[in-house]
């Protein structure tokens, strides 16, 4: 049973690390349907960027995770500018070049990342001291209560923002119809780049997570974290942004309950198993809405 | 005019013969020395490139569609051929050449195999939802090679880790005259009915259906015969390589192939023949001159593909097949009417 629980713990513990990965991916195929490879790797950049800001944080004096409010800024910094340069080129210009553009930005950071950073993998330090969590016979790191509070938190306020703000409204706007959307006053161009800044900020946070869970980060971190989350997304219905909460969750705790009980080798393989199934029983994910074809 | 194909098919056939003579010059007659097994085995990588790279060409220059997985098909055809040929090997003594036609029939069907069992059941998906079950393909099929180890063969399990002593007989004579037979037959394929339908379904799959052409089967057929390919590249690798690991046909391996895909011209063999060879040397050839240019390279390569597509997202031949006779013909100014092809 205590082994039940702390899987659980953990398995929603990754989970919120693919939650607020995924959403970064539904957002964006959401409003310009393009699987956006490259957040995964965003996701990369925000690991390096903590793992050469804490130190300098604690020099100066400030507590170690100020340094996730820089590696927000330098993410979405790094997202707006993917977008603008190589993205925006690029739309209108169909699905293939869009997807082949994606695949050469992801190409480009993690080779960027090679060349500035090496490849060997890098230990980012501590940024919380945080004591165990007890609960009868079951403790928990409390890192991993406090990364779940954080997803939990960072979550809530996006679904509310993207429910009741204007600029919410608009995002969910623009999906349905651009055109209509130009016509009643949205800028379609601003919004894609507050989409892109948004998912970036979300990759950072993502990063701050996952490196106070795992520590060790490399170059190709985003390649697998991008999939997976990307699998979670069309668990969840790709576009829908309570699907990629509830698919990331769910992959999460799906993963760590394969890779304790079942065969832990083979837990990725599982993953993508998963991922076949649904998109071969209903394509459109768990919370995806039916789109019928047009002739 | 059938009389203009017939040349045009005399010209190309000379040409390949040419070029193998060309080929046997440089590396038989010890005329580039030292460098010689350097350059040969740039020569055998361009070459399983070069199938590979036509094989996903078919799907997505004809087909339409996206696989990014195809380094699983590859892996696939490579594993099945080794552990025959290894087997084999163990039993009689059996000259190079049967070797290698075993390794590459094995490998190709394998991977054909299990091209149908996925392409039945994922092709009703399409565009970017095809794209991802591939890649899940794929990464089931790295995820049990990495796992289950090959006990027949080597008498222990190796789990996750290479699989050596693999025969060595990916000499390039037969590699190069696979490498046409491949090409040659993926180009009657186009040409052919089914090859037409397939063009038809990718311009219109409504229209295609209503004119009777079955989607499915086409499809299912086009996909099969891509991943007997890719197998038949792995196969060629393998035993080339004679080291298999997991780790090598990952993600990152099937979105190169994608990229040369793309940047020879989606929708051209030729400009995927011209570009395969050339963008697998290539990197290796400068870092062979500039050593310090190892670390920058796949930067470079992945750089040039964002601004490919950003100003020419066609790729290099956009489409067109090139033609040697047509050319030939523009430069002995007899060429008037349109281009072949």
């Amino acid at each position: 049973m205590a082994k039940l629980i702390q899987s659980l713990a953990n398995g929603l513990n990754l989970g919120s690390i693919y939650a607020l990965t995924a959403l970064g991916y539904t957002m964006v195929y959401g409003i310009i349907r393009m699987i956006n490879f490259a957040h995964g790797d965003f996701i990369m950049v925000g690991g390096f960027t903590l793992f050469y800001l804490i130190p300098i944080m604690l020099k100066l004096g400030l507590p170690a995770w100020f340094a996730v409010f820089v590696a927000i800024i330098v993410c979405v910094f790094v997202g707006v500018m993917t977008e603008q340069i190589a993205y925006k080129p690029v739309r209108g210009q169909g699905s293939t070049t869009a997807l082949i553009t994606a695949l050469g930005m992801s190409l480009v950071l993690e080779n960027g990342a090679l060349v500035l950073f090496g490849s060997a993998p890098r230990n980012v330090p501590p940024m919380f001291s945080l004591s165990e969590v007890k609960l009868g016979s079951i403790t928990i790191p409390g890192t991993t209560v406090l990364t779940l509070v954080i997803g939990i938190v960072v979550m809530v306020l996006l679904t509310l923002f993207i429910k009741y703000t204007k600029l919410g409204k608009a995002m969910r706007a623009v999906p349905e119809d651009k055109i209509a959307s130009t016509l009643v006053g949205i800028n379609v161009n601003r919004i894609i780049t507050i989409t892109f800044a948004i998912g970036s900020g979300l990759a950072a946070v993502a990063s701050m997570m996952y490196t106070t869970s795992y520590v060790s980060i490399k170059n190709e971190l985003g390649i697998t974290l991008g999939l997976k989350a990307f699998v979670a997304a069309v668990l969840g219905g790709i576009g829908s942004v309570p699907g990629a909460m509830i698919g990331g969750l769910l992959l999460g705790i799906i993963e760590i309950l394969v890779k304790v009980y079942m065969l832990p080798g083979t837990y990725e393989a599982v993953t993508y198993l998963l991922l076949i199934l649904v998109l071969l029983i209903k394509p459109t994910g768990l919370m995806g809405k039916k789109v019928s074809e047009k002739v | 005019m059938p009389k203009k194909i017939k040349k045009s098919y005399i010209v190309s056939f000379i040409a390949v013969v040419l070029g193998f003579l060309l080929l046997c010059l440089l590396f038989d007659t010890g005329l580039l020395g030292k460098k010689s097994a350097y350059f040969n085995g740039l020569l055998v990588v361009g070459m399983f490139y070069t199938i590979i790279v036509c094989s996903l060409n078919l799907l997505t220059g004809y087909m339409g569609e996206f696989s990014l997985g195809h380094a699983g098909f590859m892996s696939i055809g490579a594993y099945a051929s080794a552990i025959v040929t290894t087997l084999i090997a163990n039993q009689a003594e059996l000259p190079g050449v049967v070797l290698y036609i075993i390794a590459i029939l094995v490998g190709g069907i394998a991977a054909g195999i299990i091209g149908v069992l996925v392409g039945i059941p994922a092709l009703r998906l399409s565009g970017d939802y095809l794209c991802i079950v591939t890649v899940a393909v794929a990464e089931i099929v790295r995820v049990v090679l990495s796992n289950f180890g090959i006990p027949a063969v080597t008498g222990t399990a190796t789990f996750g880790k290479s699989f050596a002593g693999i025969q060595k007989v990916s000499d390039y004579h037969y590699v190069y005259i696979t490498m046409v037979l491949c090409i040659v037959v993926m180009y009657c394929y186009i040409r052919s009915r089914y090859g037409r339908a397939l063009i038809s379904i990718r311009e219109d799959r409504i229209a295609a259906t209503a004119s009777g052409i079955n989607v499915t089967r086409t499809k299912v057929l086009t996909f099969t015969i891509s991943a007997f390919f890719a197998g038949v590249a792995g196969a060629i690798y393998a035993h080339y390589i004679t080291t298999l690991v997991p780790t090598y046909f990952n993600f990152s391996k099937s979105s190169e192939f994608l990229a040369i895909v793309i940047l020879g011209g989606s929708g051209s063999l030729t400009g995927s023949i011209v570009a395969a060879p050339i963008l697998s040397a290539l990197p290796q050839l400068i870092s062979y001159v500039v050593p310090s240019f190892a670390s920058y390279r796949m930067l470079i390569y992945a750089v040039i593909l964002v601004v490919v597509m950003i100003f020419k997202p066609t790729g290099l031949f956009g489409g067109k097949e090139f033609s040697l006779y047509g050319l030939l013909e523009k430069i002995s100014g007899r060429k008037k009417d349109k281009k072949e092809g």
